[in-house]
C-alpha cells in the first residue's frame, strides 16, 4: 500500500496540558486533524473549534420518514387492502395506530442516526483503522496533525509540540 | 473554564414590594371570586328552567351517560346523569368548594414534588442540581398548609366533593342503594364496615400521607441546614438514606393519594394507570415550577452558580416528562378506548361529549404539543425567556389537567370555567408563593458545604 498521508503526532501525558497545547497550536494557526484521549476532556471540543453536530437534523428527518411510513402503511392495509373488524372499531381509526407509529418513528430515527454517523465518521466494515498510537486508549493524549493541509513545516509544528509540553513526537504515515 | 468568582453567601431577599405584589394578587383573587359567586347566585333565580333547557340540549349525552352507568341502572335511580346527585349546597357554593379542592390538590403536588426532586437528586447522587437545591426545598414548606386546607375542606365540603360520603348509598334496599359503591365501602370506611358513618380509613390515610411527607421533608431540610454549619460528609449520607426511604414511601403513598383524593370523585370508575397519571402530572408541573423560580431568581441577578448548562438540564427534564405525561395519558386512553367497557369509557364520555370538550383538547395542546415543539431544539432550553414561557404554559396546562380530573365528576353540567376558578387560583398562587418565598429568604440561597457543589460549578453539557 502506498503512502499518501503524512502526519506528525504529539503525545501528551496530562489532560490539562493537552487542552492548553491545543489552544496554543490553534492560536499559531496549526490545523489539527484530531485529538485522541482515553477519557472525555472537558472543553476540548470547544478548544478544537468543533461546530455542533447536525446529527439531530438527520434524526428528525428519519423520524418523520418513520411516522409517515407507518401511518401510510396502516391506512393502506386497514383502509384499502384488507379492512378488518377489530373490536368493532372503525377500520381506519387513529388511536390504535399511534403505538405502531411511535415505534416506527423511533426505530427509523435510531437506525438512521447510527447509519448517518457511520457514514460521516467513515466507519465502514473491514476498514483498516488509522491508529496513531494505541496508548490513546490507555493513558496518553494523542494530537494528530495532517501535514498536507498545514502551511507550517513539520519542524515548526514539532517545535510547537515541544514547547507545549509533549512527551513524545512521532511521524505517522498511512 | 476560567476561574469565575461565585458568591456563596448570597441571599434571596423577599422585598416588601414583592410581598405587596403577592398581596395584590391575593386580594384581586378574592374580589374576582366574590364577583363570580354573586354572578352565579343571581343567575340561579330561574335556574330550574335554564337548567332544564341545558339538560334537554344535552339529552343525547344524558341518555348515553345514564345508560352506561351501571350503578344508576342497578339502583333504578332517577335521571341523574352521572354518579353525582343534587346536594344541599347551591351551585355557587359547590363550585367554590370544588375549585378549592382542585387547587389544593394541584398545589399539594407542587409542594411534595419539591421534596421528591431533592430526594431524587440525593438518591442518584446527582451533582448538577446542588446549586439550586434550596428552591425545591423551599417548595416543601407548603405541605403543612396544604394538609390543613385538605382536612378543613373535607369537613366543610366533603359531601359536595365526594359522592361516596353519602351514607344512604350503603343502606341495602334503600332508595339510593348503590351496589357498586357498596362493594367499595371498605376502602373508605374500614373498620366501620357495617354502618358507614365517618370514613375512618380514608381520613386516616390523608392524615398519614401529609404527616409522613412533611416528616421526611423536615428531616431532609434539617440535615441540609446542618450541612451549612458543620460541613463534612455526614449530612450528605444522612440525607441520601432519608431520600432513598422517602422515594419508596412516596411511590406507594402518591399512588394511593391519587385514588383517594382524585379518583374517588368518580366513585364508580377506576383506572389502574391513575396513580401514575396524577404523579406524572404533579412531577412535570413541579419541574416547571422549579425551572420558573430558578429563572426568575437568575433574572434578579441571584444564583450565579447556575448557568445555561443547568438551565438546559431543567429544560430537558420538563421536555422529557411532558412526553412521559402524554405517554401515560395515552396508555390510559387507549386501553379504555379499545376495551370500550361502559363503566370505564364513561370517564372520557363525560369529558369529550360534554361542554368540557374544549378543555379536554386544550389539556393535550398545552401539556404536550407546546412543550414538545418549543423545547425541541437545544438553544430553546438554554434561554431564559423560552424556559419562562414554556414553564408557565406547562403549569397552566397541568392546572387544567387537574381541573379536568376533578370538575366533571363533581359538577357535571353545572361546572364551568369563570371568575370563581380564576379567583380561587389567584388566592392559592398568592398564598403558595408567600410561604415558599418566605422560606427561601430565610437561609442562604446556596448550600455552600454541599459536597457536590464543586461538581455543579463545572457542570457542562
Amino acid at each position: 500500500m502506498e503512502i499518501d498521508k503524512y502526519y506528525t503526532v504529539g503525545i501528551y501525558d496530562d489532560d490539562e496540558v493537552v487542552l492548553e497545547a491545543v489552544k496554543k497550536l490553534r492560536a499559531e494557526g496549526v490545523k489539527i486533524f484530531e485529538v485522541y484521549s482515553p477519557f472525555a476532556v472537558h472543553g476540548l471540543d470547544h478548544a478544537l473549534g468543533y461546530k455542533r453536530t447536525r446529527l439531530p437534523i438527520s434524526a428528525f428527518l428519519f423520524g418523520m420518514t418513520g411516522t409517515i411510513l407507518a401511518l401510510t402503511m396502516m391506512f393502506y392495509m386497514m383502509g384499502v387492502d384488507w379492512p378488518m373488524n377489530i373490536g368493532g372499531k372503525n377500520f381506519v381509526a387513529l388511536p390504535p395506530f399511534i403505538p405502531v407509529t411511535f415505534e416506527m418513528t423511533i426505530l427509523l430515527s435510531a437506525f438512521g442516526m447510527v447509519g448517518t454517523f457511520m457514514v460521516v465518521a467513515d466507519l465502514k466494515p473491514f476498514k483498516k483503522p488509522r491508529l496513531f498510537d494505541p496508548r490513546c486508549t490507555h493513558d496518553k493524549h494523542v494530537v494528530a496533525i495532517d501535514l498536507a493541509v498545514n502551511k507550517l513545516s513539520k519542524e515548526e509544528i514539532n517545535k510547537l509540540f515541544d514547547e507545549t509540553g509533549a512527551s513524545e513526537i512521532h511521524d505517522k504515515n498511512f | 473554564m476560567s476561574e469565575k468568582q461565585y458568591n456563596f453567601d448570597e441571599k434571596f431577599i423577599f422585598s416588601p414590594a414583592a410581598r405587596k405584589r403577592l398581596a395584590v394578587v391575593g386580594i384581586i383573587g378574592i374580589i374576582i371570586t366574590i364577583i363570580g359567586v354573586i354572578l352565579i347566585m343571581n343567575s340561579e333565580s330561574g335556574h330550574e328552567t335554564s337548567e332544564q333547557a341545558l339538560r334537554s340540549t344535552n339529552a343525547d349525552t344524558s341518555a348515553l351517560l345514564a345508560s352506561s352507568d351501571p350503578g344508576t341502572f342497578a339502583a333504578g335511580m332517577s335521571e341523574e346523569p352521572i354518579e353525582g346527585e343534587s346536594h344541599g349546597s347551591p351551585t355557587w357554593l359547590k363550585r367554590l368548594y370544588v375549585s378549592l379542592w382542585q387547587n389544593n390538590i394541584f398545589f399539594t403536588g407542587l409542594a411534595v414534588i419539591g421534596v421528591f426532586f431533592v430526594a431524587v437528586q440525593y438518591a442518584a447522587q446527582a451533582g448538577w442540581s446542588a446549586g439550586f437545591k434550596r428552591v425545591p426545598e423551599a417548595m416543601g414548606y407548603w405541605l403543612p398548609v396544604a394538609g390543613i386546607i385538605a382536612v378543613g375542606l373535607f369537613f366543610i365540603a366533603g359531601k359536595d366533593i365526594f359522592h361516596w360520603t353519602h351514607t344512604d348509598l350503603y343502606v341495602i334496599g334503600g332508595p339510593n342503594f348503590d351496589p357498586v359503591i357498596n362493594a367499595k365501602k371498605g376502602f373508605f370506611f374500614w373498620p366501620a364496615d357495617e354502618h358507614p358513618g365517618f370514613p375512618v380509613f380514608w381520613f386516616a390515610r390523608m392524615i398519614i400521607f401529609f404527616s409522613v411527607w412533611y416528616w421526611f421533608f423536615i428531616q431532609i431540610r434539617k440535615w441540609s441546614l446542618r450541612e451549612d454549619v458543620e460541613g463534612g460528609s455526614k449530612p450528605y449520607f444522612k440525607m441520601r438514606s432519608l431520600s432513598a426511604i422517602f422515594l419508596v414511601v412516596f411511590a406507594v403513598t402518591s399512588s394511593i393519594a391519587a385514588w383517594d383524593w382524585v379518583m374517588s370523585i368518580d366513585t364508580h370508575w377506576f383506572s389502574t394507570m391513575f396513580g401514575w397519571y396524577v404523579f406524572s402530572s404533579w412531577w412535570v408541573a413541579g419541574l416547571a415550577l422549579i425551572t420558573l423560580i430558578v429563572v426568575i431568581l437568575k433574572d434578579e441577578g441571584l444564583l450565579s452558580v447556575v448557568n445555561a448548562n443547568h438551565l438546559h438540564d431543567l429544560g430537558k427534564f420538563v421536555f422529557g416528562f411532558s412526553i412521559f405525561w402524554m405517554y401515560i395519558w395515552f396508555s390510559q386512553y387507549l386501553l379504555i378506548y379499545f376495551a370500550n367497557i361502559p363503566e370505564e369509557s364513561i370517564y372520557f364520555i363525560e369529558r369529550i361529549s360534554t361542554h368540557y370538550k374544549p378543555v379536554f383538547y386544550l389539556n393535550l395542546i398545552l401539556n404536550f404539543v407546546f412543550p414538545f415543539l418549543l423545547f425541541m431544539t437545544r438553544e430553546s432550553k438554554r434561554h431564559r425567556i423560552f424556559l419562562k414561557i414554556v414553564a408557565i404554559i406547562v403549569l397552566v396546562g397541568h392546572w387544567f389537567d387537574f381541573y379536568l380530573m376533578i370538575t366533571p365528576g363533581t359538577m357535571q353540567y353545572d361546572g364551568g370555567f369563570g371568575f370563581i376558578e380564576i379567583g380561587v387560583t389567584m388566592i392559592f398562587i398568592a398564598m403558595f408563593f408567600y410561604v415558599v418565598l418566605t422560606n427561601l429568604a430565610k437561609v442562604p440561597l446556596i448550600a455552600k458545604n454541599h459536597p457536590l457543589l464543586e461538581e455543579s460549578l463545572h457542570h457542562e453539557i
